[in-house]
């Protein structure tokens, strides 16, 4: 099984985050290895977001490093995350809700368009060239996602689940080699989730690309992911496969047992 | 009942009897209402991506004017000093982002709308420092701007011809900031920017970069008013005035709306000089320098987001 | 040369649409012949380009063993590829059969069974899982083949083929035999089997429709002349294509005359696409027609004060103007200003929104429209029509000629068909589009269709005074009155239910003197009504019993009867007592079917007493106990006491005029 996955995509070695005296993060170690399907779970305020946001660069860790594509950095910088692939989704959806669907995905492309201002501002020559290249390749993300009924909708008037989808896709405009998605099944019906399953697992077998998930629903992570980190109070509990995981007696007692208790 | 056909009445009947003063005064009223447009739109680019109330945009009108000229009168050519003046502009965009914006971050509103106040004042400072404070003229002549009038209908109708380079200069730069917005990356980039912050950042826009280019796009508008106002009247700090006039074509067309600053500001040039000429002499004259506040004032009750802004909707 | 001898002999007949199409890649090549929205562009195919298509895809099935009278199951939305695998199919001989898409495994399996499905060509992932579900129980079914690789890589089987290898082993094997898919075509004529289509039989399996190729074109050709039918029609296929009518319009018409077929992006983007390409000959079945004029209206209702009076005002003048400008009658100058006017403001975007600012001709058919409706898109200027068909029939057994369309008749018999009543006022026809047979059911066809060849309906109808066609209800439905009336309950009950008011209605009339009726009022539409004229209620019940509803009701009841009046052979059927019914007709109740349609002989037996009271003149009023369920799924009894109102009968029209 592990032949499937390559090396080390992302690794963060000590890291502790916190604002103010609060301590959001302690002293935190793992890494995700490229192909994989990796999870972070946790119960609410286990720091699981705060973790997703230091990996994109929207947090700055007080301590630790984080070693992505081979490169040691004390931080990441959001900027410096996008560009070299590393896209995310948020857990309450953030959209531009003024635009349609096709120009929220085409957002996505911004990073892989050419700085060349007076070709752009004429729209002519090689600026015309590239945006069709650039649509050709939201379209096909869009065909993926099954959202062409959408496609020139205003996101605002879509429901919760296409929203997430719409999300999904530009994330995926990015070409990302990593993708980060913070909680992709919440607030989704029965049926919403399944596609999404479908979808992540799609993207993970028909892209290559790594997806670091965060998710409260446990059953939809043990499903789908390859590898399992558990937080709890900004602490790392444990990690391993998804098996080992609900094997592992602290991960039952801190975790497991508070959602059968539900 | 007499006084009901002085208002009511009287003015329409006059409109209709002489259609060609009117038609002169709805060319005044565009004319002043474009300028307006043009200082709104600075004001609506800079809210839009960066969500700051800019009080610096009258301001910079002068600035920009007042560094072209004085850069001609110290014997620097027409055709250099423009493009220094650009760059000038272009180095204040890029000093108000490094030196206001960014450690302002995350600041409440108001903090940065009393930074631009800050902006206002240093400007006024070192523009005085520089090229002193006596009101100056524009060199119209050296920009190869049109003077002179051309006349309709036995003279009746005269149309000055810098103002129509004024509306021909302005409504190109809105063609222009149109596809440029439209089309270009960073047209999405900034509209991503004004939609959501969070998520443009995750998309890769570097705020930085769109601030920087946002006041550099306003500072160009500002300079293109300050010659066109310039041009009409004189360079002084007086002018920055007219950026008042801004606010109730804000109020008109929305702040979160390009349609409706140009709009908003020809609602407001076109509807004062009518205002002023037909109904001027009831209360006296001079109602030119109230009306537009009191139009907004009206709008205020009835449509409080403006005539293209967005719904404001306060979610608890 | 050898090549264009052989095309040249087969441009002689054009007898099958393989020949049809072999002859449009000659006329007009660079035509377009398919569009297919794909990837958020229009794709086209011009005939020679589809020509080509279907020879490769025709070579590329004889190499894997299709022979001559092989079935191919044909399943998945509209697309082009779909369109020419049948035709493929047919070139070389074979029978295509399409198949509902959204059908499931199970149901697909006693068509696949019965058609002897060979070969199957399927749009995506999921009817190949339907079908490797099934295959199994189908020991004949033995290659199928995909339009759409997504999600297929991991199918690895060797009867599973992708669509575009095997159009590239055709080509190849066109490039070696380069005569063998013409001589295929020329072993074709039209009294071949064209194609299977199974009617989805209300009742009992569904039956295997065999139509030949005669049968399908020459009907083709006389729709064509009927209506006027160019090549430069643009049609948008989007209804299922194991339906008949996809089969003429889509398919037939467009091979016969040469028009462009476009398939939507996908079944949601149907209305979107549908403005894009702004078809000028549309179908669609009232249901979608209704659809979209709730959708107008909806958003009328939300639009400003001034464009929902503009609205209205315009509306109000199409409603009279635009008929009479669509039939060819005089219409006044200033009307004729009038209605430009609000066709540049109302009526031209309203259209162009619908998609149908293009649309010279449209149909409906299948089952009855409401007359307002069909004046909606009539006075817009949208030559709706009604047509009356069936599978059997190729399509066409009536329409409505241009000029002379009524929205309570389905028109004249259609040209090539001729019509006979029976006695009980079944429908038969006879017609070069009547089927071949059912297929392997002898008996079925025999029911059906005599030695003459003249067909069932199994509706009942009859002629009205411009000798349009009117149907009135099943034959087995139709009943005859003590003095030997007609007595058609569906049809005075669909003419009931036309008003907004009554949402459901059941007319008893039957071996009876006279015709009564239950009513159930909708409730939110009289309700509305109460709220404005500020009558209080305080539920379902009390609501029915009011006099007012009850005034008002009355006023629907005999709107009806008038109507029945002008029908000489219905006029005895007028509704001559009613009352209204205390609750609605529940399906939790088993009043109605699950589809909503009314169980008459359990609600015969259940209000029993009621329908006493009715028959007997003497009694004003009825008391009852009856179960009923209630929202939460508990049962419990009601009872009420519910008037009996008599209703005026109007006289009948066409006596008058004999008398």
């Amino acid at each position: 099984m592990e032949s499937k996955f390559g090396d080390y995509l992302l690794s963060v070695d000590h890291i502790s985050l916190s604002f103010g005296g609060v301590k959001a993060l302690k002293d935190i170690s793992f890494g995700i290895r490229e192909k994989e399907v990796f999870a972070i779970i946790g119960p609410n305020g286990a720091g699981k977001t705060s973790m997703l946001n230091v990996i994109n660069g929207f947090y700055h860790p007080q301590e630790g490093e984080i070693t992505y594509k081979g490169v040691h950095r004390k931080q990441m910088k959001s900027h410096d995350a996008a560009v070299h692939g590393i896209a995310r989704t948020f857990q309450n959806v953030a959209l531009f809700k003024g635009m349609s669907t096709l120009d929220n995905i085409m957002t996505g492309r911004i990073i892989h368009m050419k700085r060349n201002l007076f070709w752009q501002a004429i729209y002519l020559g090689p600026a015309r060239k590239e945006e069709m290249a650039n649509r050709e390749y939201v379209e096909d993300i869009i065909d993926f996602l099954e959202i062409q009924a959408i496609r020139r909708t205003p996101v605002g008037r879509l429901p919760y689940g296409l929203q997430k989808r719409v999300e999904l896709g530009r994330a995926l405009a990015m070409e990302p080699d990593l993708l980060l998605l913070d909680e992709p099944m919440a607030g989704m019906n029965i049926e919403e989730k399944q596609d999404m399953c479908r979808f992540v697992l799609d993207v993970n077998d028909q892209y290559g690309t790594t997806i670091a998930l965060i998710e409260h629903d446990m059953s939809v992570v043990m499903d789908i992911s390859d590898k399992v980190v558990v937080l709890d109070y900004g602490e790392k509990l444990a990690e391993g496969t998804p098996d080992e995981i609900r094997g592992n007696q602290t991960v039952i007692d801190a975790y497991l047992g508070v959602t059968t208790a539900n | 009942m007499e006084i009901l056909t002085t208002i009511f009445i009287q003015p329409f009947f006059d409109m209709a009897a002489d259609p060609i003063l009117f038609l002169q005064v709805i060319w005044e009223g565009f004319v002043t209402g474009i300028l307006y447009s043009l200082i709104a739109l600075g004001f609506v680019l800079i809210f839009k991506a960066s969500g700051v109330f800019n009080f610096a945009q009258g301001i910079m009108v002068v600035f920009a004017a007042l560094t072209l000229v004085g850069l001609h009168e110290n014997g620097i050519p027409a055709y250099i000093a423009l493009p220094i003046t650009i760059l000038v502009m272009y180095a204040l965009a890029f000093s108000v982002e490094r030196l206001v914006l960014r450690p302002l971050v995350n600041q409440p509103d108001i903090i940065l709308f009393m930074a631009t106040i800050g902006v206002t004042f240093f400007l006024i400072g070192f523009g005085e420092f520089i090229f002193g404070g006596e009101p100056k003229m524009m060199i119209t002549e050296e920009l190869l701007l049109p003077y002179g009038s051309i006349t309709f209908f036995d003279d009746m109708l005269i149309l000055q011809e810098i103002d129509i380079a004024a509306s021909g200069i302005a409504a190109l730069a809105l063609i222009f900031l149109a596809l440029f917005l439209g089309k270009t990356k960073i047209g999405i980039a900034l509209r991503a920017v004004a939609d959501d912050n969070q998520a443009a950042l995750s998309v890769g826009v570097s705020l930085n970069t769109i601030w920087v280019l946002v006041w550099f796009i306003s500072g160009i508008i500002a300079l293109i008013t300050g010659i066109m106002w310039g041009a009409k009247s004189d360079v002084s700090f007086a002018l920055s005035i007219i950026a008042f006039k801004a606010l109730p074509v804000l109020i008109l067309g929305g702040f979160t709306s390009v349609q409706g600053a140009i709009v908003g500001g020809l609602i407001i040039g076109i509807g004062e000089k009518i205002g002023e000429f037909y109904w001027g002499d009831l209360v006296g004259g001079s109602i030119e320098s109230w009306l537009a506040y009191m139009i907004a004032l009206v709008f205020l009750l009835f449509r409080p987001q403006g005539l293209f802004g967005e719904k404001i909707i306060e979610r608890v | 040369m050898k090549e264009t001898t052989a095309t040249e002999k087969l441009s002689q007949v054009l007898d099958t649409i393989p020949k049809l199409l072999l002859d449009h890649a000659k006329k007009r090549a660079d035509r377009p012949a398919n569009r297919l929205k794909d990837l958020g562009i229009w794709q086209t195919w011009t005939w020679s380009e589809v020509a080509d298509e279907v020879r490769n895809l025709a070579c590329g099935l004889s190499k894997i063993g299709f022979q001559r009278g092989d079935k191919l199951a044909v399943i998945g939305d509209n697309r082009p590829r779909l369109y020419w695998s049948m035709v493929a199919a047919q070139a070389l001989g074979g029978i295509p059969v399409p198949l509902y898409q959204d059908s499931v495994a199970e149901e697909m399996v006693y068509v696949l069974e019965n058609a002897d499905v060979k070969y199957a060509i399927v749009q995506n992932q999921e009817q190949t899982d339907k079908l490797l579900e099934i295959k199994d129980r189908l020991p004949n079914l033995k290659h199928i083949c995909y339009e759409e690789p997504r999600g297929m890589r991991d199918y690895t089987q060797d009867f599973i083929h992708y669509y575009k290898d095997i159009q590239k082993t055709g080509r190849d094997y066109h490039n070696e035999n380069p005569d063998y898919f013409l001589q295929e075509i020329g072993k074709g004529q039209g009294s071949d089997i064209s194609i299977f289509l199974y009617t989805s039989g209300t009742t009992g399996k569904p039956k295997g429709v065999v139509l030949t190729s005669d049968n399908l074109i020459i009907t083709a050709r006389n729709s064509i002349e009927f209506d006027n039918l160019t090549s430069e029609e643009e049609v948008l296929a989007y209804l299922p294509m194991a339906w008949v009518g996809d089969n003429i319009f889509s398919l037939a018409q467009a091979y016969v005359i040469g028009f462009c077929v476009n398939c939507p992006e996908n079944p949601e983007t149907v209305m979107t696409d549908l403005k894009e390409i702004g078809p000028t000959y549309y179908f669609a079945p009232p249901a979608i027609y209704e659809t979209v004029l709730t959708k107008v209206m909806i958003r009328m209702e939300d639009a400003s004060k001034i464009k929902r009076s503009m609205f209205k005002y315009f509306m109000d003048l199409a409603k009279s103007v635009g008929i009479r400008i669509l039939d060819g009658k005089p219409v006044s100058f200033k009307e004729r200003i009038l209605y430009s006017i609000g066709q540049f403001l109302v009526y031209g975007p309203l259209k162009n929104n619908l998609g149908l600012s293009r649309t010279r001709l449209a149909y409906t058919a299948g089952e009855a429209i409401g007359p307002e409706i069909f004046e909606f898109f009539r006075s817009l200027g949208i030559n709706i029509k009604q047509l009356y068909g069936q599978t059997e029939a190729s399509v066409f057994i009536c329409a409505q000629p241009d000029g002379q369309v009524k929205a309570d008749t389905v028109g004249t018999a259609y040209p090539g068909v001729e019509l006979r009543l029976a006695d009980n006022n079944e429908v038969f026809y006879r017609s070069p589009g009547v089927f071949h047979s059912y297929y392997k059911n002898p008996e079925s066809t025999a029911e059906t269709k005599d030695a003459e060849g003249w067909v069932a309906t199994g509706d009942a109808g009859f002629f009205d005074e411009d000798g349009h066609l009117k149907i009135i209800d099943r034959a087995k439905d139709v009943g005859r009155m003590s003095d030997g009336t007609m007595f058609a309950p569906k049809y005075i009950e669909n003419k009931l239910k036309f008003f907004p008011f009554i949402k459901e209605a059941v007319a008893f009339g039957d071996e009876k003197e006279f015709t009564t009726a239950f009513i159930c009022i909708d409730i939110e539409a009289v309700g509305n009504w109460a709220e404005r004229k500020n009558l209080a209620y305080s539920g379902y019940t009390d609501l029915s019993a009011r006099a007012e509803v009850y005034d008002l009701l009355q006023e629907c009841v005999e709107t009806v009867n008038a109507d029945l009046a002008r029908d000489e052979k219905l006029s005895g059927s007028q509704i001559k007592r009613f009352l209204l019914l205390h609750k609605e007709l529940d399906a939790d109740d088993g009043e109605l079917t699950r589809t909503r349609k009314v169980r008459r002989r359990i609600v015969a037996e259940k209000y029993a007493v009621l329908i006493s009271a009715l028959d007997d003149p003497q009694q004003t009023h009825c008391e009852i106990d009856s179960q009923m369920t209630f929202e939460d799924g508990r049962t419990g009894m009601v009872h009420a006491d519910l008037q009996i109102r008599e209703s005026a009968l109007a006289e009948s029209q066409v006596h008058t005029l004999a008398a």
